[in-house]
């Protein structure tokens, strides 16, 4: 087991240090670089290549590449031109509000779309499940920016429940954030739901029709306690991978949506330094969105393995 | 002659009566499907006496499973009980609630299923799963459970239980996990044992020790069995009474060696026919086929529902559905013409012919190919596997050499390399005296089209979305070069040659029943003309009827072709009914090799022993020495040191069996064993291995 960790692992950082490659090839050979950027269009020559030489944009781009990834090791990552602030602070504080979206939105999907799932597989094909599945197809195919206009006209211009606009203080406290989380979180768990509930449906259908489960009645258990000790336990597994690698969607999800609510997480920080060509901001928060991404597989693939004793003992 | 019926008296003698157990009367089950309405169970009454086993004989669709499943009321939710009674110590279980039904599953009931591996849990270890039962239906519990668990691995005679209750089923040989479910079962001493194939999955080494502790058990317990299976020959090892369904409905019921040595219903009598009998003499007799396929059950014949398929079939047959009724004491057929169905010596005698004469030693005809000490070892990340490790092999002009072993025992490795789908690692393979090239790439057409093989699965090798006809006519003009026109006429000629009508040649595979697509497999591979063909375990997935006329076909085909064929096999039945040579084979090495005649009768090696000894054989009268191998074939990785087989073998002499490898002894004409202990002394120690019945000498 340990040793399968550390091969994860070292999988992990080879994965982190390709993508940092790409992200740091993408941005620089995109016309127009910090230089140019910070001192507008109408900079000299001469100031350009002074200011170049200040942030060692001179140097050969595999020195630059090196002394980028060194110093987003250690926690220097630069500073944003176009926000003139250090980069990190303001990224962490924007990861914070997308992890409070996100943690709202992961509470409302998940139980859900494992418990209709579960609903949809005990009672395969009846009208309960035909809902269910048709149900959760359509919200497969109605991306974030027309379920989110939708959620906006019905629940905040309607009803008045709720805010149609989310673009609280960045600083907020989560109880603070609560009610303008609400929406965003409904219209990224939408999305989601749908892939949650057709993969538990499918891996329970699957799993009530092995001979484990019948030996499980055979042996006079409770209904019950089929389905809890014996269903549940490897029906969900691929479930769990599915939740996991559904994080990198919720990313993309986040970009979308955020925009949508006007809501101050790192999608929206992300979309607002392309607009501005924020290299520096680019490269740390796309760095810092595939290290998530990588680690949620990395936990995805170990609790697979957990719970999984055929995986683990091989 | 004196004959060994296993366990015919139960306990307590004949005076007292024996208590029913399990009774079943007139039960009729129903599936509502796309076709409609299918009555897949129609009017079966069965009964099961205390420390009786009735055997549940049958072919694939006969509703052996939906009987034994249907009355105990598991069933899947479109079947249905429709009519008729269960009883389980005199109380009726149709119309029990479903929570009192599910108390009596588990603790009155014990159900040993076909597949131990998916029969388990794959994510719970061993201790808990059996553990459940403990604490559902004897209130016991975490400590108590626990103890009782390792007391019933014990019983199953389970080396090490404390060890083997905290693994995963994964974890375990097919072997150990059956013990497992055995003990699950029997955890609440049940009343009733229902055993659905519980060998079918397992090596026949494996088989032999479960039905040798299913015996066991049974004189322990005071269960009640309900065996089902399709294997003649594991009835005889187990039941009492046998009854034989035929599409839905029993033909025949009567005791163990009645149904066997006297059948009065055709249909049992073909049964016993398509079975290779075991016969060590060199002549080769064709099996007994029975035309058609076993109608669906919503497609019956008006009368007789055998009648379509009967030898002894009259007018009257067709018009009544005859009842099954008492016809001698105790003896149930459902034949209105018993009276006139002979005696299976008689029939075999008749219904059979000699298909070639037997090779005299002094002509045995030339070699074709041969393997020098064929070596295939695959690299693996912990070492090396050694799946062929130094075989030498021949096989002869029209010939067939049989290679049997259990599985893991290198047979289909060995095959792959003759034809060079896995090329070997090291020795020669010469065909007709000229070296082949290792892999099939590097083999010229010419050699190409001299080899061909017929797999295991149909299913897997043929591929599902090409024709009949294209399947056949492809080799046709890859190896034949045979342009299209000329190859459709070929194509068609070559389905009449395996019995197939010419209309198949525009149906897909899935068409087909597993029997067609074999002969589809088989007509595919005659269609090079190839000078030897390779037949990887192709009947083992198929119904005892389909086998006899598959092995007919096969042998019919050897004759007209003068084809040559390597027959693998762990079925030793069918391996000496068809081979002129015979390979035993153990863990990547030949044990004993010689024409079939010597190596089926002693000397043998102790590994073939074990084989023989094992062997279900569907003859009560024939006697085998219990010689039961332990343990599994290891691993090809660990190939233990001097003789291989030392680790298992019942007659290791110790010492020199385990540093040194064993010498090759060379018996008559062409009779080798590699074995330590001298020819001499294994024909001594093994004169009594299989004591034959008279054969010709009815009951």
């Amino acid at each position: 087991m340990g040793k399968f960790i550390l091969r994860r692992l070292g999988f992990m950082v080879l994965t982190v240090i390709l993508a940092s490659i790409i992200i740091f090839w993408a941005t620089t050979v995109l016309p127009g670089d910090v230089a140019s950027q910070t001192l507008g269009r109408f900079a000299t020559e001469q100031a350009k290549t002074e200011l170049r030489h200040q942030l060692g944009l001179d140097r050969p781009v595999t020195v630059q590449y090196a002394s980028w990834l060194g110093g987003y090791v250690r926690g220097d990552w630069g500073t944003s031109p176009s926000m003139d602030t250090l980069v990190r602070p303001v990224v962490f504080e924007r990861l914070r509000n997308s992890f409070m979206l996100a943690v709202v939105a992961f509470a409302l999907y998940v139980p859900l779309g494992i418990f209709l799932g579960l609903l949809a597989a005990l009672r395969k094909n009846t009208w309960a499940d035909n809902l269910i599945s048709v149900g959760s197809l359509a919200f497969i195919g109605l991306p974030e920016f027309v379920s989110g206009l939708i959620l906006i006209a019905i629940f905040a211009i309607e009803l008045h429940w709720l805010p149609s606009q989310s673009s609280i203080d960045p600083h907020s406290t989560f109880v603070e954030a609560f009610p303008y989380l609400i929406l965003p979180a409904i219209t990224v768990a939408l999305t989601s739901l749908a892939y949650v509930v057709r993969m538990t449906r499918s891996s329970t259908v699957d799993v009530l029709q092995m001979d484990y489960v019948r030996t499980a009645n055979l042996k006079g258990l409770p209904p019950r306690r089929v389905l809890f000790s014996h269903v549940l336990r490897n029906s969900l597994l691929p479930t769990i991978t599915v939740v996991a690698i559904g994080i990198g969607w919720l990313i993309g999800g986040l970009i979308v949506t955020e925009s949508v609510y006007d809501y101050p997480g790192i999608g929206r920080l992300l979309l607002f330094a392309i607009q501005r060509r924020d290299l520096v901001l680019i490269q740390a928060t796309a760095l810092l969105i595939v290290i998530i991404y990588v680690v949620a597989n990395l936990v995805a693939d170990i609790l697979y393995a957990v719970l999984n004793p055929r995986i683990r003992y091989n | 002659m004196e004959a060994t019926i296993p366990m015919q008296a139960p306990p307590g003698g004949a005076a007292k009566a024996p208590r029913p157990v399990f009774e079943i009367e007139g039960l009729h089950i129903d599936y509502t499907t796309e076709l409609g309405v299918l009555h897949a169970v129609r009017d079966v009454s069965l009964m099961v006496n205390e420390h009786e086993s009735f055997g549940l004989v049958g072919e694939s669709g006969s509703g052996k499973s939906t009987l034994a499943m249907g009355s105990i009321r598991y069933l899947a939710s479109n079947g249905k009980v429709t009519d008729g009674s269960v009883r389980l110590n005199g109380v009726e279980l149709l119309g029990l609630p479903a929570k009192e039904l599910r108390e009596l599953w588990g603790s009155r009931i014990g159900v040993v299923y076909q597949s131990p591996l998916s029969a388990l849990n794959p994510s719970i270890v061993i201790g808990k799963q059996l553990a459940e039962v403990a604490r559902q239906h004897l209130g016991m519990d975490r400590s108590a459970a626990s103890t009782r668990v390792i007391e019933m691995l014990t019983k199953v005679a389970m080396p090490d239980p404390e060890a083997v209750m905290k693994r995963y089923p994964h974890q375990l040989s097919g072997g150990m996990l059956q013990r497992c479910v055995i003990a699950m079962a029997l955890m609440t001493d049940p009343s009733l044992l229902i055993m659905d194939e519980p060998t079918t999955a397992l090596d026949v080494t494996t088989q032999a020790v479960v039905l040798d502790l299913v015996a066991d058990l049974k004189r322990e317990f005071d269960s009640a069995i309900l065996y089902i299976t399709h294997d003649l020959g594991v009835i005889t090892k187990i039941c009492d009474r046998v009854g034989v369904m035929y599409a839905g409905q029993f033909m025949e019921q009567a005791a163990l060696y009645e149904l066997f040595k006297r059948p009065l219903h055709p249909y049992t009598l073909d049964l016993l026919g398509c079975v290779p009998h075991f016969d060590p003499t060199p002549q080769k007799r064709s099996l007994v086929t029975i035309p058609g396929a076993i109608p669906r059950v919503d497609q019956l014949p008006p009368g007789c529902i055998f009648a379509p398929r009967c030898k002894f079939v009259e007018e009257a047959c067709t018009t009544a559905r005859p009842p099954l009724v008492e016809v001698a004491g105790a003896h149930l057929s459902a034949c209105r013409r018993w009276e006139v169905v002979p005696p299976p010596a008689e029939y075999l005698r008749d219904a059979t012919e000699a298909v070639r004469a037997a090779q005299t030693e002094a002509a045995r005809p030339g070699v074709l190919v041969e393997g020098d000490d064929v070596q295939v070892h695959f690299k693996a990340p912990k070492g090396v596997i050694r799946a062929v490790d130094g075989m030498d092999l021949e096989v002869r002009i029209g010939e067939t050499l049989g290679v049997v072993g259990e599985s893991g025992s290198g047979k289909t490795t060995v095959a792959r390399a003759i034809i060079g789908l896995t090329p070997s690692t090291g020795g020669t393979i010469t065909l007709r005296g000229k070296r082949l090239p290792r892999s099939t790439g590097r083999r010229p057409r010419a050699t190409l089209k001299e080899i061909q093989m017929v797999f295991q699965n149909p299913d897997a090798s043929l591929n599902p979305t090409r024709s009949v006809g294209d399947a056949i006519m492809r080799p046709l003009s890859l190896l034949g070069g045979l342009d299209r026109q000329r190859a459709k006429e070929r194509a068609k000629e070559l389905l009449l040659a395996v019995s197939l009508p010419v209309s198949y040649f525009e149906r897909l595979p899935h068409e087909l029943s597993g029997g067609e697509k074999q002969r589809v497999a088989i007509a595919r591979a005659f269609a090079a003309e190839p000078e030897l063909i390779l037949c990887d375990e192709p009947i083992s997935s198929l119904d005892v009827s389909v086998q006899g006329s598959l092995m007919n076909l096969l042998m019919r085909l050897q004759v007209e072709k003068q084809t040559s064929y390597v027959f693998i096999s762990h079925d030793l039945s069918a391996v000496q009914h068809l081979s002129d040579a015979i390979a035993v084979v153990y863990l990547g090495h030949v044990m004993e090799i010689g024409d079939a005649t010597r190596v089926l009768t002693p000397p043998f090696h102790p590994y073939t022993e074990a084989l023989l000894s094992a062997i279900p054989l569907a003859d009560p009268d024939i006697k085998q020495k219990p010689i039961r191998l332990g343990g599994s074939v290891p691993s090809a990785m660990f190939v233990p040191s001097g003789c291989r087989f030392h680790p298992r073998c019942p007659r290791c002499l110790g010492e020199v069996c385990v540093e040194q490898e064993p010498p090759w002894r060379e018996g008559e004409g062409d009779h080798r064993i590699y074995c330590h202990i001298p020819l001499e002394e294994l024909a001594r120690l093994q004169a009594e291995t299989l004591v034959l019945a008279d054969q010709g000498e009815g009951a």
